[in-house]
């Protein structure tokens, strides 16, 4: 019956996947994309099983994910000017009020200096 | 609001302009609260609307060019031009290690340096942490798009941190500071 044939079909499925190891340069290949958590559950595990028994790519894996955080941290150490903590809470008051709209506040971000000049 | 901030300051390279993009993103927000679909992400929301005022105000005001290709470097790893670091990471905590290789400032400048359409993404996915699909629909922009210019983008950052590391002689011999043994 059809959900025979179903499970025979998956059975060679997996037995295909389990046989067809990734090799390094395919590790290294999605290694990015593996450590942004986008893999398939199955691709994802192929990584996994070859970076598990190889010491070279589990290095290059290990230094991505650090450099990783390297570039998270180091990019997101600001500290926010109090006057700018300020000048949004006025502005969300006012706005709460009803004295202004969302559109009045759009600042000068880039403006040019003098649009009919 | 620090994390915000930050976003902004890299998007837009100034303090000033940085200041009135999250001025303008959380009035944005709050205005349009009501459109706010519960059940989805609030913190993608926000940074969409912070990516798309910077992009619809900024780019248009500063009639910037909205696509910059990059050049197609040769595929180094930062990790393959360091040489390996077999050494180091035998000696000390390799975390300790590679943060210490790099200050805020290079971090930084480097991720500055790439153009908006790469950097944008770099810094949706390398520094907030985004997913290619949350950040496909904050740019409009499909998801292979996404994938191939976080390809290029961290390449380029790669380059440019390396540069660094040469400049300040990291490469080629132990890079642990000398007060390390």
């Amino acid at each position: 019956m059809a959900d025979n044939l179903d499970h025979d079909h998956v059975h060679d499925h997996d037995r295909d996947h389990v046989a067809v190891p990734v090799d390094c340069e395919q590790a290294l290949a999605e290694i990015y994309t593996y450590l942004d958590g986008e893999l398939t559950d199955e691709k994802r595990s192929l990584i996994a099983g070859h970076l598990e028994g190889c010491n070279p790519c589990i290095e290059v894996y290990d230094f991505e994910a650090e450099l990783r955080v390297v570039i998270s941290t180091r990019a997101r150490n600001e500290t926010v000017p109090e006057s700018l903590r300020l000048r949004i809470s006025e502005k969300l008051t006012l706005f709460m009020r009803g004295e202004i709209t969302g559109t009045d506040a759009e600042s000068s971000i880039g403006q040019p200096p003098a649009p009919d000049a | 609001m620090p994390a915000l901030y930050a976003a902004a300051l890299r998007m837009t390279r100034n303090p000033s302009d940085a200041e009135d993009l999250v001025q303008e993103t959380y009035l944005k927000a709050f205005r349009s609260f009501g459109g706010f679909e519960q059940g989805t992400n609030l913190r993608a929301w926000l940074y969409r609307i912070l990516t798309n005022t910077f992009i619809n105000s900024y780019r248009s005001k500063k009639r910037r060019p909205a696509e910059t290709e990059l050049d197609e470097g040769e595929d180094l790893h930062l990790y393959r031009r360091l040489g390996g670091l077999e050494a180091v990471l035998a000696s000390r905590s390799a975390e300790d290690e590679l943060m210490d290789w790099f200050t805020d400032a290079e971090v930084k400048q480097a991720l500055e340096a790439l153009p908006d359409n790469f950097r944008i993404p770099v810094l949706l996915a390398d520094v907030e942490g985004f997913s290619y699909k949350e950040i496909a629909e904050m740019l409009d922009i499909p998801i292979g798009t996404v994938m191939s210019r976080l390809h290029r983008g961290r390449k380029s950052l790669q380059k440019q941190l390396y540069e660094f590391a040469l400049a300040r002689g990291l490469t080629g011999r132990s890079a642990v500071p000398a007060e390390s043994d």
